[in-house]
């Protein structure tokens, strides 16, 4: 023992193996270098082909469609979190009467392509034209822009259901029946003792719905919203430059990458009670 | 009006072999995607899961992009992006030359852009979940790193990626109603003409959702069957 210990201050590390172009260095500095390269000949293309008219026409275009994205994705996500709820708690009871309808819910909103829906509802809705006439319904299902935020609120909310239903019920039972037998009110244990613990563990799963709507909002434009898709390609139908999907692109994985930033520092800053002290 | 029965029916009365068609096409599209889309998110697993830190950021580079495109504009950029590369190309041979890419194949890049992405981090967490003794083994046994890898992790990695996976074959059958948007004749493309005819439009796209649901119930119980399978080993232990 105190040998090893004697040893231990005059013995120098191991140097360290030397780098030598193994097959998967080699492989990642090529595709790091076509990365590189397809970056720049993006940006070179951008500046080449810099057309002062086509940006002071298309740039005030594209920031409204990035508005309307924002727009309907902070609506859809706020309205389909608000059904949700109700959902979720039906999707829990015991009763079939309840479950049934909630499980037939969000299986078909989880089970069809939002592109699917959004047909169904915009192109849907007239079908029942008269009848929508009737109960004064037909001014808000023959705007496009209602009809997308009625059937992403409805997708959401089918998601969302079933991440909170995960969320509460990965909460433990003991949790709920300590607290019953302390006597504290069902409604108390709900939102101060469940949902606490629930709302940390769905929080990774709501960023990602987020980011999905974000990008299934894209849908919105084929139904003749001019949200940041629409607009994109409403500028390419008439400049047929490409440029147009490059920015479009750029936007989106920005508007991606922020929310992704965000909700790491969000779920570090909640989290941080659970972290053990080093 | 004509009757529900007869608008579906099959014949020439009817929309129902239209659409059928068009439901071959769907499986068809989901189905040729997915051994492009695996194999290309198993290599860039490996990528990430490498000690190289090149070759991981270029993995990296990749996922962040076809996980924060929205679908939809990742196969316009193909699509109209190939068409434009073609032509450049082929404008060097030939003069005013028409290029048509075919929206089968731009979609089949596309949604396998997008797979692999997601499928990438299926594998890099299932790989996460083979100890390194595994491998060691492998060597000890004299494997060389083909075998090791074909041998003793690939079974136990299909095991580990299987549910996650079975999640992302859903998502891809959604994902090629999407591919409709380019004109390929798939279900909802089909349904959608059958709509605009017979102005029935509730109804065609109501069986549209329906069948994609029946697609996904089908599918569901295949993933078990496999995922029964690939735990076969299991029982002995």
């Amino acid at each position: 023992m105190s040998e090893v210990t004697a040893n231990a201050g005059t013995l120098a590390a191991p140097p360290p193996p030397a780098k030598t172009w193994t097959k998967g260095r080699i492989t990642g500095h090529a595709l790091m270098a076509l990365w590189i390269v397809a970056g720049a000949a993006l940006v070179i293309h951008l500046i080449t082909g810099y057309d002062a008219a086509f940006y002071k026409r298309y740039t005030p275009k594209f920031i409204d469609g990035t508005i309307v994205t924002l727009q309907i994705v902070t609506l859809s996500v706020m309205i389909g979190a608000a059904i949700s709820v109700p959902v979720a708690m039906a999707r829990m009871s015991q009763s079939a009467l309840a479950g049934a309808p909630a499980f037939a819910f969000v299986y078909f909103f989880r089970g069809t392509p939002l592109i699917a829906q959004t047909f169904l509802v915009y192109y849907g809705a007239g079908t029942f034209r008269d009848a929508l006439d009737a109960a004064g319904l037909w001014w808000f299902f023959r705007d496009a822009y209602n009809c997308v935020i009625f059937t992403f609120a409805l997708n959401t909310a089918a998601y969302q259901a079933e991440i909170l239903r995960g969320a509460i019920q990965n909460v433990p039972r003991g949790q709920s029946e300590a607290a019953a037998a302390l006597g504290i009110p069902k409604w108390v244990i709900y939102s101060k003792i469940i949902l606490p613990q629930a709302l940390i563990v769905a929080l990774r799963p709501y960023g990602n719905e987020i980011v999905l709507m974000i990008k299934g909002s894209a849908v919105a434009s084929i139904v003749t919203v001019f949200d940041l898709m629409g607009e994109t390609r409403r500028a390419f139908s008439r400049s047929f430059d490409f440029e147009t999907y490059i920015w479009a692109a750029i936007i989106y994985l920005t508007m991606v990458e922020i929310l992704r930033r965000v909700w790491d520092v969000l779920e570090r800053r909640l989290t941080r009670h659970l972290k053990r002290g080093d | 009006m004509e009757s529900i029965w007869t608008l579906i029916s099959f014949g020439d009365q009817g929309w129902g072999d239209e659409i059928a068609r068009g439901v071959v096409v769907t499986v068809a599209l989901a189905l040729a995607t997915l051994p492009f889309g695996l194999l290309l998110g198993f290599f860039i697993a490996l990528a990430k899961d490498s000690d190289e830190p090149s070759l991981k950021r270029a993995a990296e580079i990749y996922t962040t992009i076809f996980r924060g495109l929205p679908e939809l504009l990742t196969l316009f950029i193909v699509y109209f992006g190939v068409q434009i590369g073609v032509r450049r190309i082929a404008e060097l041979f030939v003069e005013n030359p028409t290029i048509e890419v075919n929206s089968f194949v731009a979609g089949m890049v596309a949604l396998g852009f997008v797979f692999s992405s997601y499928a990438s981090e299926a594998f890099l967490s299932a790989f996460r979940g083979i100890p390194r003794g595994q491998y060691e083994g492998g060597y000890a046994v004299g494997l060389s790193g083909l075998q090791t890898m074909r041998l003793v992790v690939l079974p136990q990695l299909i095991k580990l990626a299987l549910p996650a996976l079975s999640n992302l074959w859903l998502i891809l059958l959604k994902d090629t109603a999407l591919v409709s948007v380019i004109g390929l004749a798939d279900t909802l493309r089909q349904a959608g003409i059958a709509a605009r005819v017979t102005k029935e439009a509730f109804l065609f796209f109501g069986i549209a959702c329906l069948i994609y649901l029946v697609l996904a119930i089908l599918s569901s119980f295949a993933l078990g069957w496999i995922e029964r399978w690939s735990q076969r080993g299991e029982a002995a232990r």
